[in-house]
């Protein structure tokens, strides 16, 4: 049971900003021009296009079908007509492009019908199949499956409820449980029931005291275990791990799950998209989504997924000076990439940036070993070796101390006072690393497929030997029978004694053959199959080396052959 | 494009040093009334020393001078210099020394951060084995002439001066079979440490408890350092106490609260890791006793420290703490 409240080590308390945004209630943005819905939700798989350009679309109904275990479905999120498929960039640090589905509003935003009614009695694997079609994933930023990460619906002991949201500007999650708690509730209960635990314990900053109180009233007209639990604001106290461990005490390693540990963690926003869909029936169309920074007007706005980003900022009014946008919060988020993206169901949050908001860093310096930074670790790692070896390229000691343990809360380069960017030498590591791994995957299958190859090859040949060797004991036995037909007794006795013979002959001819053909190939294996010239070469190159005049060539040519085909 | 974080803790490497300077302040002041400005002046040479040496290796280097100058990590390295160094020693002395310890200890390791000396203590080092006279004459407590003081710096004749630390003055004593009660009577000795150094002392740890207030540094190796060097004497003093002086006393004489806050605390060759830092600094200690008692040279933190810093990588790779997540496997 919860006693109290753990602690994990490190975190930083960054200035919040929270109140520029927190203070409105959330609206609802108004319709674009266009929507681009991405097929592709997260960095796991993209959903089959079952529309066309030119099609009419109704809001609700689905564009994109899941096609595999990890996938879910993507609706359109306003009734419209689809103009066109296209690549186009994603809200992803990658700046990489994805296939997004263009619609144009009609501005009717008429929803599908029918709609199907509460689905809460269901059994359970209704409820999950109709998550996934209701394309309902984590809101928390990850954009994980819920019907996968709810799991086999058994083990499982606490739903923790995650409202942290630690990231300074951030104020989506704490507006939706101001304002939705009831609806939030009501679909931890759901989440409750589908992963089949105990008890639920909400995690919310102590930093939000009307989103705990109305979440503890919520909770106080729900029939169910509920705890609504304040948690020390220390930065990154929303981690998912972290909040787990302040909660329950239970400390999750690197690779495992929270589900390993009898604990399953959503986001608030999750738990409110699952409430819509199963009760509602709502497919997962819209988010709310904060908009800060150097703007006129910070707030939440509820906006449908696929605006583009620069359309939502419009409507806080980004002021002048504005000269980049990000996309999350300062600690984790990223810079939006070149070009207007359009929201994705993880983006939480769009912050203007000003050079005097969001000055540059100043220029790195040495690391004086300092330890802040193992101070600062969330996950009490050594964040100057690990620097230390990502700057020397040595990923083998990186991996010993423990890179991959590292969340990239950047915990460590937000104290480094020689204002080292720390998090880009681990991306850095951790990418030479995937990439070296890759290349030796690749080279492992190409060395298996040249094996296979040969074996391939030879045992092509030994077949064919026997068939040969076979052929020729057959055409012995023939003939010796034709003579023996020609000695005039045609009758059926005396055939069979010789026959024999000529069999067992055959045989032996067969696995002498064979073995001479071994011999051969273990012998002159690299001369097999030559083309004429290759032959005239190796000619050439045998006859230097009988000559010993050129010892050197000869051994080149040859070693090339086995390539040739 | 820059990557996450975008903001960052408005702390800099200047401001860390600037902490570790007002820190010295304190001790300083102490220093002043009781052993006279002359520290002063020395403060200022090896500042002005470890600044030029600095600027020029940099340059050198073809590094940003300004950068890195302004980082203050050359005037705390030569402020420590200052103060392990008697007040009276020549100043070409002092100047070699803390050019020694910037140009060599330091920027030919790679500069700040990846230097595996102490480079006060190398220095220190250095000097008393290359001038052991000079590094030996102390003025007494209350000898606050600064006029005496700058002629015996810059170039005086160092015939006119006694003294001895008090550490110094009880190895010479028990040397010739004193004991240490009948040493301790010495004018050179005060209440319990060395007569004006005790105060100074006090000064150091009012630095330290600064500097941990400011989080530049965490308890482990001043406690460890203390606690190991409280222990050993107390050790050697129970088994007789004619012969070895008072844990109180070892803990308040010579560069032991110095030590303490501001030389074993030096992060760049030291060690890292919580568990390390209580070995480095026990380490120091006991190693800078057992020179003190029984070595050739009257305070052996110096040499410990550059002993203890060898070890330092060793002693980092052993330490290391568990990973989140990671624990009880
Ligand atoms: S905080 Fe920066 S300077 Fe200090 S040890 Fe870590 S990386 Fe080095
Ligand atoms: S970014 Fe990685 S190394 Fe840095 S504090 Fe976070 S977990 Fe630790």
């Amino acid at each position: 049971m919860i006693a109290g409240l753990f602690r994990f080590n490190g975190g930083v308390k960054p200035e919040t900003h929270k109140n520029e945004s927190a203070d409105t209630p959330i609206r609802t943005a108004p319709l674009p021009a266009r929507l681009l819905v991405p097929l592709r939700q997260s960095a796991r798989t993209t959903a089959r296009c079952i529309v066309e350009p030119g099609q009419k679309v109704l809001k609700g109904e689905r564009i994109g079908e899941p096609d595999d275990a990890l996938s879910t479905a993507v609706h359109a999120p306003t009734s419209g007509t689809v103009i066109g498929i296209e690549l186009h960039t994603m809200a992803h640090a990658s700046g990489l492009g994805t296939r997004c589905v263009i619609i144009e509003p009609d501005g009717e935003d008429r929803w599908i019908e029918p709609r199907p009614g509460d689905l809460s009695g269901a059994p359970r694997e209704e409820q999950l199949a109709w998550l996934r079609d209701c394309g309902v994933v984590g809101l928390g930023g990850a954009t994980f499956p819920s019907h996968i990460k709810v799991g086999r619906g058994t083990g499982i002991d606490t739903l923790v409820l995650n409202g942290a949201e630690c990231e300074p500007w951030i104020t989506c999650d704490d507006r939706l449980m101001r304002e939705r708690a009831d609806s939030i509730l009501a679909g931890a209960v759901l989440l409750k029931s589908l992963v089949g635990a105990q008890r639920i314990v909400v995690g919310i900053e102590d930093n939000k005291p009307e989103a705990i109180a109305a979440m503890e009233q919520a909770a106080g007209a729900l029939d169910a275990d509920i705890r609504i639990t304040a948690i020390p604001a220390i930065y990154p106290a929303g981690g998912e791990k972290q909040l787990i461990r302040v909660l329950t005490g239970i400390e999750i390693p690197h690779g495992k799950l929270g589900g390993d540990f009898g604990v399953q963690c959503f986001n608030v926003g999750t738990a409110h998209a699952v409430h819509r869909a199963i009760v509602h029936g709502e497919p997962l169309i819209s988010r709310v989504v904060t908009l800060t920074g150097n703007v006129a007007e910070a707030g939440n706005v509820e906006a449908l997924i696929g605006t583009p980003i620069a359309d939502l900022l419009e409507q806080a009014g980004p002021r002048e000076d504005t000269d980049r946008i990000l996309l999350g919060g300062p600690m984790m988020g990223f810079e939006m990439p070149q070009g207007d993206v359009p929201l994705a169901k993880g983006s939480n949050c769009v912050i203007a940036c000003s050079p005097a908001l969001f000055p540059p860093p100043p220029p790195e310096m040495n690391c004086i070993r300092c330890g802040a930074c193992a101070r600062a670790c969330p996950a009490d790692l050594q964040p100057f070796e690990l620097y230390w070896f990502s700057r020397a390229k040595n990923f083998g000691k990186a991996q010993e101390y423990h890179l991959f343990d590292c969340i990239e809360c950047g915990c460590c380069a937000y104290v480094c006072p020689s204002h080292i960017r720390l998090v880009d030498y681990y991306r850095f590591s951790k990418s030479e690393i995937w990439a070296r791994e890759r290349d030796k995957a690749a080279a492992d299958a190409a060395r298996d497929r040249f094996e296979f190859r040969n074996e391939r090859q030879e045992r092509e040949k030994r077949e064919k030997a026997e068939r040969l060797a076979a052929k020729a004991a057959a055409t012995k036995a023939k003939l010796a029978e034709s003579a023996q037909a020609g000695s005039g007794d045609k009758g059926g006795d005396g055939e069979a004694k010789p026959a024999a013979d000529d069999a067992k002959a055959a045989l032996i001819a067969a696995a002498l053959e064979r073995a001479k053909q071994q011999k051969a190939q273990v012998q002159a294996k690299n001369t097999d199959n030559l083309s004429p010239a290759q032959a005239a070469q190796v000619d050439a190159a045998e006859a230097r080396r009988n000559g010993a005049t050129d010892a050197e060539a000869a051994p080149d040519t040859p070693k090339e052959a086995p390539e040739q085909n | 494009m820059l990557s996450s974080p975008f903001v960052r803790k408005p702390a800099s490497v200047q401001q860390v040093m600037l902490t570790v300077l007002v820190a010295l302040l304190p001790a300083v002041a102490l220093y002043v009334w009781q052993f006279g400005p002359g520290i002063v002046a020395n403060l200022l040479i090896a500042s002005i020393a470890a600044v030029a040496g600095e600027a020029f290796v940099l340059w050198l280097r073809g590094k940003p001078v300004a950068i890195y100058v302004t980082d203050l990590s050359a005037v705390v390295t030569g402020w420590l210099i200052a103060l392990t160094f008697p007040t009276i020693i020549p100043a070409w002395i002092l100047v070699l020394a803390t050019l020694l310890a910037i140009i060599a200890v330091k920027h030919l390791y790679g500069g700040l951060g990846q230097n595996p000396f102490n480079p006060a203590m190398a220095a220190f080092c250095l000097m008393i084995v290359a001038y052991p006279s000079a590094m030996s004459q102390w003025p007494p407590a209350g000898w606050t002439d600064l006029g005496t003081h700058l002629h015996l710096i810059f170039g005086g004749s160092l015939d006119a001066v006694t003294g001895a630390t008090p550490l110094d003055a009880l190895r010479t004593g028990l040397r010739g079979s004193a004991t240490v009660h009948s040493v301790r009577t010495g004018e050179a000795f005060g209440l319990f440490g060395g007569r004006g150094w005790e105060w100074i002392g006090i000064g150091y740890v009012l630095g330290g408890l600064f500097m941990l207030w400011r989080r530049v540094i965490t308890w482990h190796l001043p406690t460890a350092f203390l606690v190991a060097m409280a222990i050993i004497a107390a050790l050697f003093w129970g088994y007789d106490p004619a012969r070895f002086a008072s844990p109180l006393f070892h803990l308040a004489s010579g560069g032991t609260l110095l030590a303490a806050f501001f030389i074993v605390t030096d992060p760049v060759s030291g060690a890292t890791t919580p568990r390390g830092k209580l070995i480095f600094a026990t380490g120091v200690a006991v190693l800078a006793y057992l020179i003190r008692n029984f070595g050739a040279y009257p305070d052996g933190i110096a040499f410990a420290v550059l002993l203890m810093n060898v070890c330092v990588p060793l002693i980092d790779m052993k330490t290391q703490p568990p990973v989140f997540g990671h624990k009880g496997q």
